[in-house]
């Protein structure tokens, strides 16, 4: 059946079969009019309309107000003016992948740059035109004015943008503006997109309709790695609706999975069809993996662990010392679990491919989907839509690439429709991991000794098995210890597991922000000593870290040991440490700096039996310069319930090499009557800016097992705590 | 086959099985995709309508169930999105990714329209229990369920 017959067919079976072509997201208003370009973000029409593009996915970080905000800053441009668009992936916008906290990180100078250039245009435009020096112009809301000799000058942003558009400047020969004079940035502003939300207009991965488009559901082998032994797909095909029935071949770890797609006129017949069909599987190597073999595994492994980092002679310190504290940390796998399961739609023809995804990573997924179709990037057109969640979950390119395969063998577009099931069983999970570590305590209560040791099957293992430095990027926070300890070592062990790892919100700062602070926690107990106070003690006052090689992208940002020591004492005196607090409750502390930002939170807790109550939560951040501040409390807030639910009730566990659960009766999210009371207090600062996707979250576990101690005297040493 | 029912007060006949749930009744067949899938299983509420006024999961709901039924979502909420939760989701600030909040805000309408007047905490938590946000904007949500209860 032809593209054409098929949408004449179902058209006439349908009630009103809505085609519609999604190929962008909406603008808030009209287009600009006639759009002369001024560099690759910004577009101005002949009615004034500034469109700028929004190159990093929006999960609910809100990049797509943030973002703007720089470049209308720059530009000088009436933000009632402002459009937005969302970039599709192309080479002119740069790095397009978001994650690790840092969209507004590593765009903050660029945007910055193209705004100051495309005002800088403008100017110059404006000047030819009136015959007055550029020095003479001045720009503010979208006008350009100009007091010559003998007349007062005016254009708007529509008038000039043309001229504009054909004057060359280069971006780093342009003044940026001095942060005393910014207007829109360091102001709250609204989400751009709340009122497409609110009324169900906002387009996401799932809400993509392509013309004559197909639907697929995707049973994939239960066993990671597992491949398909044979298909009986007799009564799958005798669903009402069914087309096809399609493999799907596992990529490496670009796309894990081995699976029998089902393509069907709608999602829910190709859902129906999907359960209807009998396949049986080799199951592979990691038929025998379960959750207790990977215990054992990380007990016998930890004991051989290798020296990654030391300093001084933490063994030989510990084996003299008059006291030593030990203790052992257990953290689970972990589901990403968005709110929107994942799909894909994709289209495939001879010279080209076309997808609409909810992706992270328009740049991996258009480089792995031309690679599998033997075609360049520049061949594959990736539309980014609106992302329901993210959390790390949508930077792998697993969903487009079966997407396209499946597209490719219909011969239609289709959209690929992920169950809850799908989604949560088919995961590339945080890493279970087991820590131990040992501190040594002179006299003086001093801490001279703290070896580290680490057991996990690593993420950067799971990506590059045979990796000489398996643990190259999973030691933040702890291979850095901000603490003043002179004898450290850190050993750590590679175990192996079948389970695919990836990236989990707050990545492996989720893992030794946990342990870090509730093993400080101990410390402090064990020496008397109140854990604010402690902590303290142990970061050095005035301590800056550079990054050594001039090149690190972080170069900006060299970690300065008294922005993390302010973030403590403002949640000290915020949080009211140290005073009465209602019968029955205790206050916990826990700080932790990561992704270049700083955070430190106060959680107060109560119990209900075994369960904790969290009624109210604390949080400073420094995240240097604030773009938009009530998105910074956003994403405090949302980084405290995701790290919250994670430590109150979720795990991955496994079982015969398969994920256990598969929904949100046994993966549970947090749920509003156990929200607590978020307070977020952002320390004022001229410091370039840094990401708070990510740092709000590893404080909140360790913060609320620290309480729990004071309330029960019981350590939590394995999480999930229920 | 064919199912009759409204729709945001319009007639429609539905020609999908009839054990096909609302959900995917509206979202392919309708091309109301403002009413969210997310866990398929009635557990995350990100699917709510009100059927003849009820807040209801439409993944777990049969088309079949809601024959004659009168069926408003979160498109049919309000004509040009003024309804007082709408207005309040937007002084309030509350999505983040915004999956969930088309189902969050259905919840809501049908807690403000059963229940007027000012609401207590309990009265939202029992009512917005079910409806699931990974963003964790819980915080924000309440606070305009109470604006919106204090203008309706």
């Amino acid at each position: 059946m032809n593209r054409r017959r098929f949408l004449q067919v179902s058209g006439a079976a349908g009630a009103g079969l809505i085609v519609t072509l999604q190929t962008g997201l909406p603008a808030f208003g009209a287009d600009a009019k006639a759009p002369a370009e001024l560099g690759p973000f910004i577009q101005i029409g002949t009615d004034g309309i500034v469109t700028l593009w929004v190159t990093k996915s929006d999960m609910g970080q809100d990049v797509r107000t943030s973002l703007p905000m720089i470049l209308a800053e720059e530009l000088d441009a009436d933000f009632a003016q402002v459009r937005i668009r969302q970039a599709h992936f192309d080479r002119k916008f740069g790095r397009q992948g978001t994650g690790g906290s840092g969209s507004i990180r590593t765009m903050w100078t660029p945007l910055r740059q193209a705004g100051a250039t495309a005002r800088a245009k403008l100017v110059a435009a404006a000047a030819a035109k009136w015959g007055v020096d550029p020095s003479a112009v001045t720009v503010a809301n979208g006008v350009v004015r100009a007091n010559g000799e003998k007349a007062k000058f005016e254009a708007t942003f529509g008038e000039l943008a043309a001229a504009a558009a054909k004057i060359e400047i280069a971006a780093d020969k342009v003044a940026l503006k001095d942060p005393k004079d910014f207007s829109l940035i360091g102001k709250p502003r609204k989400r751009l997109d709340t009122a497409d939300i609110a009324t169900g207009k906002a387009q996401y991965g799932i809400d993509v309709v392509v013309p004559g488009m197909l639907y697929a559901s995707v049973l994939r082998s239960p066993v990671f790695g597992g491949k398909v032994a044979s298909v009986d797909d007799t009564k799958a095909k005798a669903v009402a609706g069914v087309k096809h029935v399609v493999k799907v071949d596992a990529i490496g770890t670009d796309l894990p999975w081995n699976g029998v797609a089902v393509v069907a006129t709608s999602t829910y017949a190709a859902m129906k069809g999907r359960d209807a069909l009998v396949v049986t599987w080799d199951e592979g190597a990691h038929a025998g993996e379960s959750t207790e073999s990977l215990r054992k595994q990380l007990a016998e492994s930890i004991g051989k662990a290798e020296a990654k980092e030391s300093r001084g002679d933490a063994p030989a310190a510990i084996a003299s010392a008059a006291k030593t504290i030990e203790a052992e940390y257990e953290l689970p796998f972990l589901a990403h679990a968005a709110m929107e399961p994942l799909s894909a739609t994709a289209r495939v023809d001879k010279d080209g491919a076309e997808l609409w995804l909810a992706t992270q990573f328009p740049d991996w997924a258009a480089g792995t989907v031309a690679k599998l179709l033997g075609l360049t990037p520049e061949q594959i057109k990736v539309n980014v839509t609106m992302l329901g969640g993210g959390f790390g979950r949508r930077a792998n390119p697993d969903f487009a690439l079966e997407a396209v395969q499946i597209a490719k063998a219909a011969g239609a577009p289709v959209k690929v429709q992920w169950t809850r099931e799908d989604d949560m069983q088919h995961d590339y999970y945080r890493p279970a991991t087991l820590h131990r570590i040992t501190a040594a305590v002179d006299d003086a209560k001093k801490v001279t000794a703290w070896h580290h040791r680490i057991a996990a099957p690593s993420i950067d293992s799971y990506f590059e098995p045979e990796a000489k430095e398996p643990w190259r990027s999973e030691t933040g926070g702890i291979e850095d210890l901000p603490y003043d300890v002179p004898n450290f070592r850190l050993d750590v062990a590679v175990a192996r597991s079948g389970v695919p790892r990836g990236w989990w919100r707050s990545v492996e700062y989720s893992i030794n922000g946990f342990v870090l602070n509730a093993f400080l926690d101990e410390l402090a107990h064990a020496t008397g000593r109140d854990p604010i106070e402690l902590q303290l003690s142990l970061i050095p006052k005035g301590h800056v870290q550079k990054f050594e090689d001039e090149k690190h992208p972080a170069r900006q940002w060299p970690f300065k040991s008294d922005r993390l020591r302010a973030v403590i004492e403002l949640v000290r005196d915020k949080s009211g440490w140290g005073k009465p607090v209602a019968n029955g409750r205790a206050l916990g502390f826990a700080a932790q700096s990561s992704f270049l930002s700083y955070a430190a939170q106060v959680a107060e807790v109560s119990m209900d039996g075994d369960v904790p109550r969290v009624h109210r939560v604390v949080c400073a951040i420094d995240c240097g310069t604030a773009v938009n501040p009530d998105g910074i409390r956003a994403q405090i807030e949302g980084g405290i319930v995701y790290g919250l639910a994670a430590a109150l009730g979720q795990k991955i566990t496994i079982e015969n090499g398969r994920v256990q659960q598969s929904n949100f009766h046994d993966f549970p999210l947090l749920t509003i009557d156990r929200m607590p009371v978020v307070e977020v207090h952002i320390v004022p600062s001229g410091e370039p800016p840094t990401g708070t996707g990510e740092p709000g979250l590893p404080p909140i576990a360790p913060a609320v097992v620290n309480a729990m101690f004071k309330l029960t005297g019981k350590r939590v040493h394995t999480l999930p705590i229920t | 086959m064919s199912t009759k029912f409204t729709v945001n007060g319009k007639s429609v006949t539905a020609s999908s099985e009839s054990d096909t749930p609302l959900l995917w009744v509206l979202r392919d067949e309708l091309g109301l995709t403002g009413t969210k899938f997310g866990c398929g299983q009635g557990l995350c509420g990100a699917c709510t309508v009100h059927v003849d006024g009820e807040a209801t999961r439409s993944c777990a709901t049969a088309v079949e169930e809601v024959a004659g039924k009168k069926i408003v979502t979160i498109e049919g909420l309000s004509p040009n999105g003024t309804h007082p939760l709408q207005r309040a989701w937007l002084a309030e600030n509350v999505p983040q990714c915004g999956y969930c909040q088309p189902g969050q805000i259905m919840s809501a309408a049908a807690l403000l329209a059963r229940k007027k007047g000012k609401l207590t905490d309990a009265d939202i938590e029992d009512a917005m229990s079910g409806n699931l946000c990974r963003c964790g904007t819980y915080q924000r949500i309440r606070k305009a369920i109470h604006r919106a209860a204090g203008e309706a």
